[in-house]
């Protein structure tokens, strides 16, 4: 459904050009698989495909959302503690109740709230985004320890830990275990990356949060209401990022404050580096699934090559930084 | 060729290619010592891929300049400074947040040891301004000074680099009458001093006022240059600049009005000092004519819900409607077209479709807010086509069109609501003439359908030519009436001057 309005969008000049502009991403992704096919060993297979999914679809999720922050020029720093935080959150009133509706619903319900102070300091007192989620990161920090009492909740209800290990299509190898599945929090994040890059591209909502990152002030005199469109991002941005909270402490069976450390930093790094720009009005979902698979796909050649994780943190930073520069220069021509 | 023989400024054969597009067809024209040269062709003629080649923004795709003999192509805009070259844009590019002295001096203050020597900073600024003819303390934010001294002081910055060549892009625009003034005096210093000044305006009474020369560019190509305006006339030049004899300007012819579209009554806020009250009927384009600072972009603004009122009250067709936010105000059919294009008006990184489609999309929607994509295209082609907006294509991300296009796709944006009242602020600064009369003509003929237009302008003649009654505006107040019989150039400028500056 999306290719209707993205076929329309390349300049009617330069095919080639055009193209390598708008797929450069994704194709150096193509081009890394294939690099890390035949010189990882273990990378192209089934087990490692279906771990390599699992282990981008935190990032993800969150970042379907980062992405209208980022393409309406600003910035969310809070989604960071707020995943641990709905971890705790809907593992706590699990134990107190059982009830998995109200143990999910309390998560998102927390996350939204958040988003919510979020989005109306910056949209109505004018505060700066970087500085209020900030804030708020530390805060929502603290509310999870003190929900936890600084211990990681464990969770015992089956229904949950379902939640995360359903899996459809399951293939089997010839001894009975699992050769390749994919998981629901994969599912979720695939719903997820399809379902916010049509509202991107085709709703009033996603249009006119690119306008808004494009020039704020033409957006408001054209009658765009430019204080609800922002509220609305964070609030979804909140909502989305406790529920990936949620999938991740029914992974581990466990809500644990002190989980997903920095993870915000890899969002907002996976959504720059597939070429989201952070002064705004610029943007598309397969930036963000481009950006999202290359952190995630050397994150995992790294861990099978036994990469030392202190170097991991070096060669990750390069890549950002050289993704940044690369689109710097390209843009500059 | 000796170098004697030539002028101090020289432009070789310059030609700007940049993809699918020629900017310049090997211009080549030189500007003398001592002399104003006015540089003059339409939006997209080429005068500023020109100036950008002077000012080392972007370096010629082939030819050459030559100052004072020397060959240059500038790699960079600090080569262009180091060689005595500085271009005073119409946006300045100075830092509000400090202070004028540390403007003028940027990136060579007076320092002992990495310390900046602030005593000194400021009385070497105060000479410089001084040698302006400004008397502004070096120490004030420049935040805090107007408009037209903060160009004094971009003119001084470039002094103080020892620039000889000199060039203005329109640098008149954005002035009060007597800020113009002033700066005049200070170019015909510069110009006894010896400068070599390019002059880059729409104003063709600017150009017989303060110029020696004059270059007309016309789509890349250098069309001519007259060595004297003694003795050639502004049509002259506005047939060079368009290719064709534009016979009245504006064409005006009168209408019939019908019933009342608009009626305000008694509305103030911030900028509308005193209770503005008037009405405007269906096919009448009223004038609203003031000096810059007036009030007249803030009553707009009042009547668009862009900043709250404090008081008063609108009626759209007779009926009463409560203007929070542009959204009322659209709904009510009241759009305002916004002075600063760049800033206000168009979301530069988005296609000119995105553009036209900005505000009536909202009306063309699906279920959960879906867009229909059919609309979209077929309302964004038939907007550009209706308008005559010269674009490759609707993709094309409109920071690529000219002033005058852009301005045309804002227009598009607006005819693609139903609209009762049309706010036009400023709708023809900056663009050429040919752009201009196409909008003036759009103007009409909305009146004529039925239309209440209200038009600003700096720009009497404008004013005077287009309206059928004419409001002033002076120092926050509606100071006067005048329907077009009445409205004589002089009692107009009259009722807008200031009476008592002192008590302002």
């Amino acid at each position: 459904m999306t290719a209707s309005s993205s076929s329309v969008s390349p300049l009617k000049s330069g095919g080639a050009a055009a193209l390598l502009d708008r797929a450069g991403m994704l194709l150096i992704l193509a081009l890394l698989v294939i690099v890390c096919s035949f010189t990882v060993p273990n990378f192209a297979s089934p087990n490692n495909a279906e771990s390599v999914l699992l282990q981008v679809s935190t990032v993800g999720i969150v970042a379907t959302t980062m992405l209208f922050c980022l393409a309406s020029g600003n910035f969310d720093l809070s989604v960071g503690t707020l995943i641990p935080a709905g971890g705790v959150l809907c593992a706590l009133v699990l134990k107190d109740t059982g009830n998995l509706v109200l143990a999910i619903s309390a998560a998102l319900g927390f996350g939204a709230f958040v988003g919510l102070i979020n989005g109306v300091v910056v949209a109505k007192c004018k505060i700066n985004p970087l500085i209020t989620t900030l804030s708020t990161m530390m805060m929502v920090k603290g509310v999870a320890f003190v929900f936890a009492d600084g211990k990681s909740i464990g969770i015992a209800n089956d229904a949950v830990l379902n939640l995360a290990n359903a899996a459809f299509p399951v293939f089997h190898n010839e001894r009975g275990g699992v050769l390749f599945q994919i998981t629901a929090p994969v599912w979720i994040c695939f719903a997820l990356f399809f379902l916010f890059g049509f509202l991107l591209n085709r709703t009033i909502f996603g249009r006119n949060t690119l306008a808004i990152g494009g020039n704020e002030e033409a957006a408001r005199l054209a009658g765009i209401p430019v204080d609800r469109v922002k509220i609305t991002i964070f609030v979804l941005q909140g909502a989305i990022a406790a529920l990936a909270g949620v999938l991740l402490a029914s992974r581990m069976g466990i809500g644990d404050p002190k989980t997903a450390q920095g993870i915000e930093l890899s969002i907002i790094s996976a959504c720059v580096l597939g070429g989201v720009s952070l002064t705004g009005g610029v943007g598309r979902m397969s930036y963000v699934i481009a950006g999202v698979f290359i952190m995630g796909i050397v994150e995992n050649a790294m861990n099978l090559l036994s990469i030392d994780s202190f170097y991991q943190y070096i060669v990750r930073g390069a890549i950002l930084l050289s993704a940044v520069l690369f689109d710097r220069f390209r843009t500059r021509r | 060729m000796s170098t004697a023989a030539q002028p101090y400024l020289v432009f070789d054969d310059i030609t700007k290619t940049y993809p699918g597009v020629k900017a310049l067809r090997g211009v080549s024209f030189g500007v003398e010592e001592g002399t104003v040269h006015a540089l003059m062709g339409e939006n997209g003629a080429g005068k500023s891929t020109l100036l950008k080649a002077l000012s080392g923004a972007h370096q010629p795709t082939t030819g050459c300049l030559r100052i004072g003999g020397i060959e240059h192509v500038f790699a960079s805009t600090s080569a262009a400074m180091a060689a005595g070259v500085a271009v005073i844009y119409q946006e300045l590019h100075l830092v509000p947040e400090m202070t004028v002295a540390e403007n003028i001096y940027l990136g060579h203050l007076p320092q002992h040891g990495g310390i900046v020597d602030r005593t000194r900073l400021n009385e070497l600024a105060a000479i410089q301004l001084r040698r302006l003819g400004e008397d502004i303390d070096p120490a004030t934010k420049l935040a805090r000074l107007p408009i037209g001294q903060r160009q004094m002081v971009e003119i001084a910055k470039a002094l103080t680099r020892g620039a000889k060549v000199i060039a203005f892009d329109e640098p008149t625009s954005s002035l009060s009458a007597r800020e113009i003034e002033k700066l005049f005096t200070v170019i015909r210093d510069l110009r006894r001093e010896g400068c070599a000044i390019l002059y880059v305006t729409h104003r063709m009474e600017e150009v017989f006022r303060l110029c020696d020369a004059c270059t007309v560019l016309r789509d890349g190509a250098h069309v001519r240059t007259h060595p004297s305006l003694q003795t050639i006339t502004p049509d002259v030049l506005v047939k060079d600049m368009v290719g064709r004899d534009i016979a009245d300007v504006y064409g005006y012819q009168p209408r019939s009005h019908g019933s009342v579209a608009l009626q305000v009554s008694g509305l103030t806020g911030p900028g509308v000092l005193a209770p503005a009250s008037f009405s405007i009927a269906r096919g009448e384009i009223l004038g609203l004519f003031g000096l810059v600072g007036a009030g007249r972009t803030e009553l707009l603004k009042l009547l668009f819900g862009a900043t709250p009122a404090t008081a008063g009250s609108i009626r759209v067709h007779d009926a009463p409607v409560t203007v929070r936010s542009p959204a009322d105000a659209i709904r009510a059919g009241v759009v305002y077209c916004t002075e600063d294009r760049k800033k206000e008006g168009i979301v530069p990184i988005r296609s000119v479709m995105e553009n036209c489609n900005l505000s009536a999309r909202r009306r063309h929607v699906s279920l959960g807010g879906v867009i229909d994509d059919r609309w979209e295209r077929e309302n964004a082609r038939a907007q550009t086509t209706a308008l005559a907006v010269k674009t490759p294509s609707l993709d094309q991300l409109i920071k690529h069109l000219s002033g005058g296009n852009q301005q045309k796709v804002i227009l598009g944006r607006w005819l693609s609501e139903d609209v009762n009242v049309l706010m036009l602020d400023e709708p023809t600064r900056g663009i050429d003439v040919g752009a201009k009369s196409e909008i003036y003509k759009l103007m009409f003929k909305l009146a004529a359908e039925g239309m209440a237009v209200l038009v600003v302008s700096s720009d009497l003649p404008e004013v005077l030519g287009l309206a059928d009654r004419v409001l002033v505006m002076r120092q926050g107040r509606l100071a006067a009436e005048f329907s077009r019989a009445d409205a004589a150039p002089e009692r107009v400028l009259a009722a807008a001057l200031p009476i008592d500056t002192a008590a302002a």
